[in-house]
């Protein structure tokens, strides 16, 4: 694998777009033609060098390009948009949209991401080993939706919307979760290892969500089945005794959403 | 400026004329198409070589949403159509996004990239005409209009019940100059009404609350005034029951009930020379037949409906429709019917959106995706085309998506395809659902609409329905010069193994010409020409009109804004072109 490495080089004032930060855009180009590739600032449109030192060339292909960025990208967005193949270390935070639509390959985060990580990610992983903020792996304001497939994994917190519209793929979140996790979720699997507040699983119709820590305040729309043990999908495993719902019985009659909640943390419902 | 402008060698087709892809040249000045230009005038002529290309007059659509309340309220709940379609602006051009719902610049230059000049806004809530027009003041490159929505007016209702039928014209003509608008929308009639109560109407028989009237004598009533007064078009009917498995039957009904009415037309203009007479001889436009013609009793046996009415229209001579056809993919559903939207949005569960125009009528809007892998939809989609080739006279039929309720007007291109390929049909039916075979009979059809006839559904007969045709929808000596040339060389047309290639070839014209001026070129906005908003200046007996004031005053307590306040002056308008209509009074 070819290694390409970013150094920021400015502080950036107004938020730059750069969905060509993806190994498919840098792929069999040399340092100079990557460093002229157009990013965003407001309305004006700039070589990726204002902003970035560039090191090394593309691979002969997206799989063979590694793209690494040393340091803190918070005021860039859309790293990684769209990317099929490669990967993307970002030794940082980075800001909104990293990893949107993605549909293959790898990122890691090293620090934090901003809102809307992931978002409608079709394939591929994500992981953010610092916090994100609100819609991971979300749809689109108004789109029905979220993500199909891929993984998104964070060690630290995720905050609210989490795979609004889910349909596919994976969404693991070691830390805790806050308001709307999985609305209208229809497939797919989402685990919160820590706690989460309202709303969990409203109106979803299909998939799983596990909250193994507290919810604050428990969706009115779900039904108690029985308690399970130890939980296992694939290679994702969840130890210990779970209370099962399904829901939203608020929307649909029959609705086949699997809400798992930690029975210790739980022990209320 | 409006340029002098000659378009040589071409393959005209101008159905007002009688003219199927004869080689030709049309000479523009002063934005009307002119017999010939004297040497002086060419040598400073812009000349465009349509030499192998087909040369048609600016399309004409009749039937649209494009500006007004519900489309702006399907803007914003839709952010999702604005994310993946957008436009920049260019140095002449705004920026611009949405694909089903698109911001009023952008629809403007979409229109005229396909070489459409003329659009008529089908839906305006009288309340809400200020907005409308605003609207529709900053839509470039299309002369419009917009239908006034009366079929569920309290003072309609009220004067058609107590058979005042003198008053209900001195309204109805008072309203159009009031809101400065073309022509009657009927929507739903009495139905809509009774959605302030969470009900419908049932059949054309049944009363509404409090006004218990019925569908029947709305649709009379309406299309009797409208002849009465000689308004430039003939009602435009959105018929009970819409979106009903079964509605067909109330469709067909409906249909019948102005049979006896004689059309007339009664407009002070002047008219382009052309072959076919191009006065109205409809008194009924049925628009978006597909919606209108649902069969089977529930979703299960569903079924098309189309060839019931399609029969009836065959043998009749006092029906237009519109198809309102299917062509798959995202459409936004909007209409003044708002309890068939709400039947939409508990279908589907998806985004709702519905309001009461108080005293007037109401509307609602939801989105609504059309799958091929849908059963329902792909008999929506067949039916479509049914509407179109069913009908054996291209005179009486108008090609439309009722954008966007079945698909946005972008797609028109795939439907001009769909009508003149069999081949083209044959490759969606083995994408889609068997259903669309199964209960439809378009999989029957071997019809192949021509260029001729294509500019019969497009451009000639909704200016002719329209009471347009005095300056669109032909290239006449007189009419305005609103060109569409298309490079597609018709001697080289094979519809069957080629039809791929009218699908770019209609969604971008060669060149959009707006009177005189190049408007469009292969897709790129070359200059954003003058255009004008057209209503209907009614006059009728004074007395009348004095006496009907008096009662509207009256009712105005119940509207929530005074009434000095609601009249939509001229200067919201662009270009305002009245048409003086009932010269006599």
């Amino acid at each position: 694998m070819t290694e390409v490495v970013l150094t920021p080089n400015t502080e950036i004032d107004i938020k730059i777009e750069a969905d060509v930060i993806k190994p498919d855009e840098f792929a069999g180009k040399s340092k100079e033609e990557i460093e002229q590739l157009i990013v965003w600032q407001g309305p004006d449109q700039l070589p990726l060098k204002n902003f970035f030192d560039v090191k090394g060339q593309g691979g002969s292909s997206a799989e063979e390009t590694s793209i690494v960025i040393k340091g803190d990208v918070a005021r860039v967005k859309m790293i990684g948009a769209e990317m099929t193949a490669g990967k993307i270390t970002i030794q940082g935070s980075t800001g909104l949209k990293v990893g949107a639509e993605m549909k293959g390959g790898e990122i890691v985060v090293e620090g934090d991401a901003d809102s809307w990580a992931g978002t409608e990610m079709k394939g591929g992983l994500l992981h953010v080993k610092g916090n994100t903020v609100d819609h991971l792996g979300c749809a689109y304001r108004g789109s029905w939706k979220g993500m199909t497939g891929g993984r998104i994994v964070v060690d630290g917190n995720a905050q609210s919307q989490i795979g609004g519209g889910l349909t596919g793929g994976e969404i693991i979140v070691n830390g805790s979760a806050e308001n709307f996790c999985g609305i209208r979720q229809s497939g797919g699997l989402i685990v919160i290892r820590g706690n989460a507040i309202r709303a969990i699983g409203a109106e979803m119709s299909g998939g799983t969500i596990v909250v193994e820590g507290h919810i604050t305040n428990f969706t009115p729309g779900m039904q108690y089945e029985d308690e399970q043990y130890d939980l296992c999908f694939e290679d994702i495993e969840c130890g210990g005794v779970f209370k099962k719902f399904t829901g939203d019985f608020a929307i649909s009659k029959k609705p086949k959403g699997v809400l798992y909640a930690g029975k210790e943390a739980n022990l209320e419902l | 400026m409006a340029a002098t402008i000659a378009i040589k060698n071409g393959h005209v087709f101008d159905p007002l004329n009688e003219i199927n892809g004869d080689i030709m040249d049309i000479y523009i000045k002063d934005g009307k198409v002119v017999p010939e230009l004297s040497d002086a005038e060419m040598k400073d002529a812009k000349v465009v070589d349509a030499t192998g290309k087909t040369v048609m007059p600016g399309g004409v659509d009749s039937h649209t949403h494009i500006a007004g309340a519900k489309v702006n309220s399907g803007r914003l709940m839709r952010p999702e159509d604005s994310y993946k379609w957008n436009r920049p602006k260019t140095s002449i051009t705004h920026g611009g996004t949405g694909e089903t719902v698109p911001s009023v610049y952008l629809e403007g230059y979409e229109y005229a990239q396909m070489g459409y000049t003329t659009a008529f806004e089908a839906a305006v809530p009288p309340l809400e005409a200020r907005h409308t027009h605003e609207e529709m003041h900053s839509i470039p490159m299309l002369d419009m209009g917009g239908y006034l929505v009366l079929g569920n007016n309290w003072f309609m209702m009220r004067y058609l019940k107590e058979g005042d039928i003198d008053k209900a014209a001195a309204y109805v003509a008072w309203m159009m100059r009031t809101h400065k608008t073309y022509g009657i929308k009927c929507v739903n009639p009495a139905g809509v009404e009774n959605w302030g109560w969470g009900k419908n109407v049932e059949s054309l028989d049944e009363t509404n609350i409090h006004f218990e009237i019925t569908p029947r004598e709305i649709i009379e009533g309406l299309t009797e005034v409208n002849e009465m007064l000689g308004i430039p078009m003939p009602v435009h009917l959105h018929a009970n029951n819409l979106g009903h498995p079964g509605c067909y039957e109330t469709t067909k009904e409906s249909l019948t009930i102005p049979s006896k009415v004689k059309p007339n037309q009664d407009m002070g203009v002047e008219w382009a020379e052309t072959k076919i007479d191009p006065t109205k001889d409809k008194s009924i436009y049925l628009t978006h037949l597909q919606f209108n013609a649902f069969g089977g009793t529930s979703w299960r046996d569903f079924e098309s409906g189309v060839k019931d009415i399609t029969d009836y229209v065959n043998s009749q001579d006092h029906v237009v429709i519109d198809s309102g056809s299917v062509p798959f993919g995202e459409a936004t559903c909007m209409t003044g019917d708002g309890p068939s939207i709400h039947d939409i949005a508990v279908l589907t569960g998806g985004k709702w959106s519905n309001c009461d125009v108080e005293l007037e009528c109401g509307s609602g809007v939801c989105p609504f995706t059309y799958l091929k892998s849908n059963p329902v939809h792909s008999v929506q989609w067949a039916m479509g085309l049914e509407s179109l080739l069913l009908i054996d006279d291209p005179w009486k039929t108008i090609m439309t998506t009722d954008n966007p309720n079945g698909g946005p007007f972008t797609k028109y291109p795939n439907v001009m395809t769909w009508l003149m390929s069999e081949a083209y049909r044959n490759e969606t039916f083995s994408e889609v659902h068997k259903w669309a075979n199964d209960r439809s009979t378009l999989g029957g059809v071997s019809r192949e609409l021509s260029l001729y006839d294509i500019a019969t559904i497009t451009r000639a007969t909704p200016a002719k329905t329209n009471g347009m045709a005095h300056r669109k929808g032909s290239l006449a000596v007189g009419a305005d010069g609103d060109v569409t040339i298309y490079d597609i060389d018709p001697t080289r047309l094979d519809v069957t193994a080629n039809y791929n290639d009218l699908l770019t070839k209609f969604r971008y014209a060669d060149y959009t010409i707006k009177g005189g001026e190049i408007a469009a070129h292969n897709g790129e906005i070359m200059s954003i020409p003058e255009r004008r908003t057209y209503y209907s200046d009614i006059k009728v007996d004074a007395n009348e009109e004095k006496k009907m004031l008096e009662d509207v005053k009256d009712w105005f307590r119940y509207y929530t804004l005074g009434f000095e306040n609601y009249p939509t002056p001229e200067k919201y308008l662009v270009n305002p072109t009245p048409i003086n209509v009932n010269m006599e009074k």
